[in-house]
């Protein structure tokens, strides 16, 4: 019994000793994680609340709170404004002493908080956010783009379109920054590859009624209309071409950018055939399926999108990182995770390049017939893995600044 | 015996109106000492200013502009890519910002004043309506993304506005000369005469005033300052966007005048503070903002119809007169 409590004291000195080892270089002694989210519109689905309980379940499972660090995660709404989203980047740096901002789908938001983090010195996790220009001209000792970005859908879905035969384009292009950047990004492939982009249109962000952009689309005779959007807008274009019986009139549809929720909002009898362009897929080993069963239990039984899973590994990889230093330093934070490789459950192995880009591979899948799913979520077969070498843009190509 | 009485109320008024902007101002500039946060500070500031410059149109000149919006953002935007394009400094940008709201006020103004009370709203509305959609599509303002990363640089080349201080300091003094300005004109001639307008226009121009003139001015005054409000703004947040030009907007100052207290001189100032104060320390609500916006404004025009500053003034009158 002595001996046991004797123990516990060392242990308890032990602990007390690592807490104020560690609580030395942690800023107001608390690592504070700001999930930026769209929190009650066209993103909310794929990200929103989801995004945060999957911080949480990073810092659960890191086990980091019980070897003495604080963590608190705190969470806003940026509404997909800039002006939004950048007010309250700003206020939680300045004031809330938050050190790390994640997930923020929707890319004109997230190039303003890119831009206030490397002021401030802080870290940004892009986990939501698309366009390529985060780790291009964009790029930022301060910032890691997670998940995908838009040249990794425009190669893998837009890339596997023109190989069997959709050589024929017409852009339906969501107006601001995502959406530029992924048609930017998908017409290169489509042109190298030998294929005419016929047209294009754009629409303001969540929209409502498509009628006159489908019409165009129509109306250009292309082969293959290409979904630049995302969320609630695909999942409207899509619902609104079938009832302009577009696709039977021998037209077909490329979502560019198409979510776990996209798809279970739209239903199988609509989605089914679609190929789109994935990083994570919930059923696909033990551990993601484990994942799935748990995140699904928190949000409402939606199954993780690879935003959610991104979240995740984005803040597993920043804790530990922030255990290794010893510090919540922006700055030190982000090189710190750049030079260490990652290792979490849902996306295994990876790396992080210097311009800001996470690798992993990325998979081309195929929804799935009504006939073929077993149920709710079972929504996706693998038609192609791309390897991880392969899934990104090339370092050289990026024109980031800080690759030299 | 009449005059000498009004006469003394009159100064009366205006002491008591003096020593409130003293006092304002003093608040204003040891606030960021106290706790309240400097760009929360600014935020309101900017949208003082706006407000007052609305009310100057509405609460003196009677005439309400739903359309207010394509001032502020038009400033914004045109001070924004000023800074951020042509590369001029602060007080250049926000001069050109300024005059490009200026010169869309005389245009819009000319058209507009040619129609009353509910006519003259809809126009004002029909062409910020226009507007917005030119800035949406026009390639200089990035669309749904605004004009980011604007650079605040140096005033005068000496003042570096990247700290948030000096930022504030500076955001302040032109808040208080555009305010002393706005209460120069209330009290001026011109303002009087507006007023007049107001009251019965076929009065004032049978009296021999050329009320078109006036209502002209007016409204170029008005939105020569929402302007500058929206100029400041941009360089602040160091960004120009949608939401600046969105009717909304329009609909947001009309509310922080009416709240505050229509014709008065610090109404749209407690008005603007209200609800950027909501809207900033209420946002973990999300949408329930707008929600409680709207709730606080039904409130107002059924209890309140004065507003908090003339409801309160009224009380003052009553009880000290």
């Amino acid at each position: 019994m002595k001996r046991v409590r004797g123990s516990l004291i060392a242990v308890a000195i032990a602990g007390a000793f690592a807490a104020g080892a560690a609580q030395a270089q942690i800023s107001d002694n608390v690592v504070k994680i700001g999930v930026l989210s769209d929190m009650s519109s066209l993103y909310t689905d794929l990200a929103g609340a989801g995004s945060v309980a999957a911080a949480r379940m990073a810092v659960e499972d890191s086990g980091i709170e019980k070897r003495g660090y604080k963590v608190e995660i705190v969470s806003a709404d940026h509404q997909n404004k800039p002006d939004v989203g950048s007010a309250i980047a700003r206020q939680w740096y300045d004031t809330d002493k938050v050190d790390v901002i994640v997930d923020v789908p929707n890319s004109g938001v997230a190039l303003a908080v890119n831009q206030i983090t490397r002021d401030k010195g802080k870290a940004f996790l892009v986990s939501g956010a698309a366009s390529s220009d985060l780790t291009g001209k964009a790029c930022s000792p301060n910032t890691i783009h997670w998940t995908y970005d838009t040249w990794m859908l425009a190669n893998g879905t837009g890339g596997a379109i023109v190989k069997t035969g959709g050589d024929t384009w017409f852009f339906l292009t969501a107006d601001y920054a995502f959406g530029h950047a992924l048609e930017r990004d998908t017409e290169a492939v489509v042109l190298k590859s030998g294929g005419k982009v016929l047209g294009k249109v754009r629409h303001p962000l969540n929209t409502q009624d498509f009628s006159s952009f489908l019409l165009q689309a129509q109306a250009s005779k292309a082969k293959i209309i290409g979904l630049a959007n995302a969320g609630g807008d695909t999942t409207n274009s899509i619902k609104q071409a079938a009832e302009f019986g577009i696709v039977k009139g021998g037209q077909n549809l490329a979502g560019l950018l198409v979510f776990l929720t996209d798809v279970h909002a739209l239903g199988l009898p609509t989605a089914q055939g679609l190929i789109l362009t994935n990083t994570f897929y919930w059923d696909q080993n033990d551990q993601s399926r484990a994942f799935a069963k748990r995140f699904a239990e928190r949000d409402k039984g939606i199954h993780p999108t690879m935003l959610h899973a991104g979240v995740y590994s984005a803040v597993t990889h920043y804790l530990k990182a922030v255990e290794a230093l010893k510090s919540d330093d922006g700055t030190k934070v982000i090189a710190k995770m750049k030079e260490t490789p990652t290792d979490d459950p849902l996306f295994g192995k990876g790396t992080i390049r210097a311009d800001g880009r996470k690798i992993h591979p990325a998979y081309l899948v195929e929804v799935k017939k009504p006939a073929e799913s077993k149920g709710p979520w079972d929504y996706y077969k693998v038609r192609a893995t791309i390897p991880a070498d392969q899934a990104f843009r090339p370092l050289k190509d990026g024109e980031c600044p800080l690759v030299k | 015996m009449a005059i000498s009485d009004t006469a003394a109320i009159a100064t009366r008024a205006s002491n008591t109106a003096r020593a409130g902007i003293v006092l304002m101002l003093a608040a204003l500039a040891i606030a960021p000492f106290v706790g309240l946060y400097p760009v929360f500070l600014m935020k309101a500031l900017c949208f003082a200013l706006f407000a007052c410059a609305f009310n100057l149109l509405l609460g003196f000149g009677g005439l309400l502009s739903f359309g207010h919006a394509m001032f502020l953002g038009t400033a914004g935007y045109v001070s924004a890519h000023a800074a951020k394009v042509w590369g001029l400094p602060f007080e250049l940008a926000v001069l050109s910002g300024t005059a490009a709201a200026a010169a869309l006020g005389t245009l819009v103004g000319a058209l507009a004043i040619r129609r009353q009370g509910i006519y003259f709203a809809m126009i004002t509305l029909a062409i910020a309506q226009m507007m917005f959609f030119f800035y949406l599509q026009t390639p200089f303002t990035h669309g749904e993304d605004g004009i980011q990363s604007v650079p605040r640089g140096r005033l005068f080349g000496v003042f570096d506005l990247s700290s948030t201080l000096t930022m504030y300091y500076v955001v302040l003094i032109i808040f208080a000369l555009a305010f002393l300005l706005i209460y120069r004109v209330i009290h001026s001639p011109f303002g009087q005469v507006l007023k007049a307008i107001r009251e019965n226009e076929p009065r004032a121009i049978s009296l021999g005033y050329d009320a078109d003139r006036y209502k002209l001015l007016a409204f170029i005054l008005s939105a020569t300052l929402a302007g500058l409000a929206g100029a400041t703004k941009s360089i602040v947040f160091q960004l120009a966007s949608l939401t600046d030009v969105h009717w909304t907007m329009s609909g947001e100052v009309v509310l922080m005048t009416l709240l505050g207290g229509m014709g008065t001189i610090f109404g749209p100032v407690v008005g603007a503070f209200i609800i950027i104060g909501i809207e900033s320390y209420l946002s973990d609500f999300g949408e329930w903002v707008t929600v409680i916006t709207g709730v606080i404004f039904v409130v107002c025009v059924l209890a309140f119809r004065r507003g908090i500053v003339g409801e309160l003034s009224a009380w003052w009158s009553k009880h000290a007169g």
